[in-house]
């Protein structure tokens, strides 16, 4: 169909157009762009969905739950459990903040696979919301560190039962590896989302532009699909995952 | 496609246009810094209000949840234990009672087998003494009846005999001589 208009070549969509932010309202306070975007609409939407879901699925406070009541807890158990087993009692208090992470992530990557067109938008593929709340949390963990053990938490970066002479060594690499975990933190969510999304508008794109061989891209783009949900939900566990080990460290030091 | 939609609203030309721009350049769009300002605020409004929905009402009401659960079951189980304790000592006193009613079943039965059993030997005894008493009778009347015959025969006999001697030799004979003769012949 888009030989059909004669511009052969050019007529591929760019596989990059996804990640544009498109401004549905011009707002602006003080000074600051705060336009209601695309990426906003997103947000919101994963706040909205996820709210909604695991108030009205617990309404009726079944004591044998049914099929989406059932989905609600094992949610909550899930994250539970893994922060639990990763940063153990103390970490209790965090629970709620490191849920609302993971189902964060997990809704917007999720929201993200619904076939949309032009509407389609996917929060996690920026590298600026990823990096914020990567840098959210590692400010965090690092703010409970020094206030849990005050300037002792720099013991961090010397682990114990190394011997003196490789702690020159040691140390600059331990302070690197804590300096650029938002780093990674941030760009492997980000690269993953991305990475995934090109992928399927590419091969949506040969799809379109090669008629009817366009079955063979088509077809492709059904692993392709299941490949990426399933990146989606490990993406949003990698996420809390690891702030749960880094908020382990911050919390238990090496003594956990 | 960004056109569609960016024409919502005039005033911030800017940065449509640099969106535009950068992506003629051939950069990541992620990277234009006009679009930070915005979704940074976006996600700290989002999150904020994620993070509070979820610890102040929907992780409370599912940890409410799964602890009355858990509650309930442990209740549950209590209950059931409760329960087959209270049944094993229901089964333990219904066989102790079973043993108990046996036992008793048995000395009643033994009881009436040895009363009934005196009865019958009394009774068997007092009959015995009136089976043996009427025969004791009968047997003196069968010797009083055989003394009297055994009499009437020697009547008879003399009477019999003393008509034929006087048939064959017409002499009368003397009772006494008779008797003797008589006598003679039955000790023989």
């Amino acid at each position: 169909m888009a030989t059909a208009q004669g511009n052969d070549g050019a007529m591929m969509p760019n596989p990059m157009n996804q990640f544009e932010i498109q401004r549905y309202i011009n707002w602006e306070i003080g000074g600051v762009d705060v336009s209601f975007t695309n990426s906003s609409l997103f947000m919101v939407l994963a706040v909205v969905v996820t709210s909604a879901f695991l108030i009205i699925t617990m309404r009726g406070h079944q004591m044998v739950p049914g099929r989406l009541q059932s989905i609600s807890e094992l949610l909550y158990e899930f994250v539970r459990n893994m922060v639990r087993d990763s940063t153990g009692p103390k970490g209790e208090k965090y629970f709620p903040f490191i849920f609302s992470l993971f189902i964060f992530v997990l809704v917007i990557n999720m929201l993200g696979m619904l076939p949309l067109g032009h509407y389609s938008f996917t929060p996690t593929s920026q590298i600026i919301v990823t990096f914020a709340l990567a840098a959210l949390v590692f400010v965090g963990v690092t703010l409970i560190g020094f206030w849990k053990h005050g300037i002792g938490y720099l013991k961090l970066f010397a682990p114990s039962g190394v011997p003196w002479y490789m702690l020159p060594i040691i140390i600059p690499i331990e302070i690197i590896s804590y300096l650029t975990r938002p780093i990674s933190l941030s760009v492997r969510l980000f690269a993953n989302m991305m990475v995934g999304h090109t992928l399927l508008k590419v091969l949506g794109g040969f799809a379109g532009a090669l008629g009817v061989a366009g079955i063979g891209p088509l077809l492709l783009m059904i692993p392709f699909t299941g490949l990426e949900i399933l990146v989606a939900f490990l993406q949003a566990f990698v996420f809390a995952v690891l702030t749960s080990i880094y908020l382990n460290d911050a919390l238990n030091m090496h003594d956990h | 496609m960004s056109q569609q939609v960016n024409v919502s609203k005039p005033g911030t030309p800017v940065t449509h246009a640099s969106t535009q721009g950068a992506e003629h350049k051939g950069g990541l769009p992620q990277l234009n810094a006009d679009d930070f300002a915005p979704q940074l605020v976006w996600l700290a409004l989002t999150f904020g209000a994620l993070y509070w929905i979820m610890a102040r009402i929907a992780l409370p009401r599912i940890a409410d949840v799964l602890e009355k659960r858990r509650d309930h079951i442990a209740t549950d189980i209590d209950a059931a234990h409760k329960f087959k304790k209270r049944s094993e000592e229901a089964e333990a006193a219904y066989k102790a009672s079973l043993a108990d009613a046996k036992a008793k079943a048995h000395t009643i039965a033994q009881d009436t087998r040895d009363k009934l059993n005196i009865k019958t030997d009394a009774k068997r005894a007092d009959v015995d003494s009136q089976i043996n008493a009427k025969l004791m009778d009968a047997e003196k009347r069968i010797k009083t009846a055989k003394k009297s015959a055994l009499k009437e025969i020697n009547v008879i006999a003399t009477t019999t005999t003393k008509d034929i001697v006087e048939h064959l030799i017409g002499n009368k004979t003397s009772d006494k001589d008779l008797a003797n003769a008589l006598k003679s012949i039955a000790t023989g």
